[in-house]
């Protein structure tokens, strides 16, 4: 048979000894005025006497029942009289056929999270997000117009050329190295270390302070191709040339 | 209608008695077939709105939004400053600029001959033209910037780790993609500017290694800019390119999801 873990062992002991406290507590109150009833004829006593004799009757036989369960089985048969019943060797009327673990049946992984509603809490802030960036970008077009040069025209070539302003940090680097370098090898090898990020970065914290590595790699190289876009958009004059933009004036169409 | 309702009817003012017939004509409305066709059982629009956790999770349920939303998230998630809403924000501009653009393609066509005159008339001609271009124009600059900022957000959260490896890739593929739409979008007003920007750009990509010269090519429809590249990119521009990011953003959406929600609390 399966091992009865101990605490169960433990508890199930001390539940039999309550039981058993408690019914020898009881067969002594139940004793005393069930005999004071019978003997003198109480006059407040609004029981009749026939039924306390049956209530009287049903208790002993059910004393004996319970006895029964509690005592040794060599002392079951002599107190339940007529009527033996059917007990194990500890005396017990069940038997524990097995112990089943909880973990055993099933294994819970999900733990209860604190939630709340799409709707209202999430949509509303979507909303507000979305009239926001509609009146923005609204109100901006209201107050600044797109550029539009004059028509295309391959023999005159615009002195600087700028490449749209996300491009800078590219056509910065041009300036410093061969143009597959800077055109193709650089940003090919960026988006590729960019994808494999994931795969790379085996930590598996999302703690700041757990990954400052990661962070401080990332920021540097953020920093980096900010202050390439920087200089490619305002510090770049005629010839793509360094200059100042407070002195040379602006070079930089969006 | 029976006789004796009218005469009673007569007896009301006139003002409860088109408060009653316009009533009536609700409940009408709102038991026909058409309407019940068109809104899904347990639809708040079919049995009213009142506030319970009930009603809360049916408009949801019961709506397009289930397509982007479950009907709860977790707590931090709605949280502003952990998001700065920048994914959404980039996928509201995205909706914008489809929006602003089909009107601009209503004016505009892609010839060398035409593109320019096309544009200057929008602007000058046409109500709202200004404005819808502006906003076009705009719009297209400040979602190039969202999305830059919405993947360095995910970074900075370590948002990217699994199980959201996948997801973060796709999110690198929109990114090129979002890089691709505006630069392809550069060219199409044909002036100076579009130009001689988009010169620099393919200038670069023709010194890809072995095959840089039919890239080149490949991207401007001859051996240098021309009507046919404006044509091609205009192509790649209203059509092609944003059929392929709807595909790239629906897989983004719904990995979102499918990975647990967004990530953190950190």
């Amino acid at each position: 048979m399966t091992e009865v873990p101990e605490h169960l062992r433990k508890r199930a002991e001390e539940a039999r000894a309550k039981a058993a406290a408690a019914k020898g507590e009881e067969d002594a109150a139940a004793g005393a005025p069930a005999e004071s009833a019978v003997g003198g004829d109480d006059a407040a006593s609004k029981i009749p006497a026939h039924l306390l004799e049956r209530s009287k009757a049903a208790k002993a036989k059910a004393d004996g029942g319970a006895v029964a369960t509690q005592s040794p089985p060599a002392a079951a048969p002599a107190t339940a009289g007529a009527a033996p019943l059917p007990t194990g060797p500890g005396g017990h009327t069940q038997r524990l056929l097995t112990v089943v673990k909880s973990g055993s049946i099933q294994d819970v992984k999900a733990m209860p999270q604190d939630k709340v509603h799409v709707w209202p809490h999430l949509l509303v802030i979507e909303f507000a997000a979305a009239l926001f960036i509609t009146a923005f970008t609204t109100i901006f077009s209201i107050f600044v117009n797109a550029p539009l040069l004059e028509l295309a025209n391959f023999n005159e070539t615009p002195n600087p050329s700028k490449a749209p302003w996300y491009f800078l940090g590219l056509q910065e680097l041009l300036t410093m190295f061969h143009p597959m370098v800077a055109g193709v090898t650089i940003p090919g090898i960026g988006i590729f270390l960019l994808i494999l990020a994931p795969y790379i970065d085996k930590n598996p914290s999302n703690k700041p302070e757990d990954r400052k590595f990661a962070v401080s790699l990332m920021t540097i190289h953020l920093m980096f191709w900010a202050v390439l876009v920087m200089i490619g958009s305002f510090f770049r004059g005629p010839g793509f040339n360094f200059v100042f933009p407070w002195e040379a004036g602006l070079f930089f169409e969006l | 209608m029976a006789t004796d309702t009218d005469d009673d009817e007569i007896q009301k003012p006139l003002p409860q008695r088109m408060q009653d017939s316009m009533s009536q004509l609700g409940d009408d409305i709102v038991s026909s077939q058409a309407w019940n066709s068109i809104f899904r059982p347990g639809s708040i629009f079919r049995k009213g709105y009142t506030d319970s956790p009930r009603n809360r999770s049916y408009v949801i349920m019961n709506s397009v939004m289930y397509h982007l939303h479950p009907v709860k998230v977790k707590r931090h998630a709605v949280k502003v400053s952990y998001t700065l809403c920048l994914g959404g924000l980039s996928f509201f501009l995205f909706i914008l600029l489809t929006v602003t653009g089909i009107f601009l393609m209503f004016f505009y066509r892609p010839t060398a001959a035409a593109a320019w005159d096309d544009i200057y008339t929008l602007q000058n001609s046409v109500t709202f033209g200004l404005l819808v271009r502006n906003m076009h124009r705009w719009g297209a600059h400040l979602m190039v910037l969202t999305v830059f900022l919405h993947m360095a957000r995910v970074f900075y959260h370590g948002a990217y780790k699994p199980p959201r490896e996948f997801n973060w890739v796709i999110g690198v593929i929109l990114l090129t993609l979002t890089l691709l739409l505006s630069f392809t979008g550069y060219l199409l007003p044909w002036d100076q500017l579009a130009l001689w920007a988009v010169t620099v750009g393919t200038n670069m990509m023709g010194y890809t290694p072995v095959f840089g010269d039919q890239v080149r090519f490949v991207l401007l429809g001859g051996v240098e800019i021309g009507t046919d590249t404006l044509l091609r990119w205009y192509v790649l521009h209203v059509l092609m390119l944003p059929f392929v990011i709807v595909i790239f953003m629906a897989i983004h959406f719904w990995r979102v999801r499918k990975d647990g929600g967004i990530s953190g609390p950190l």
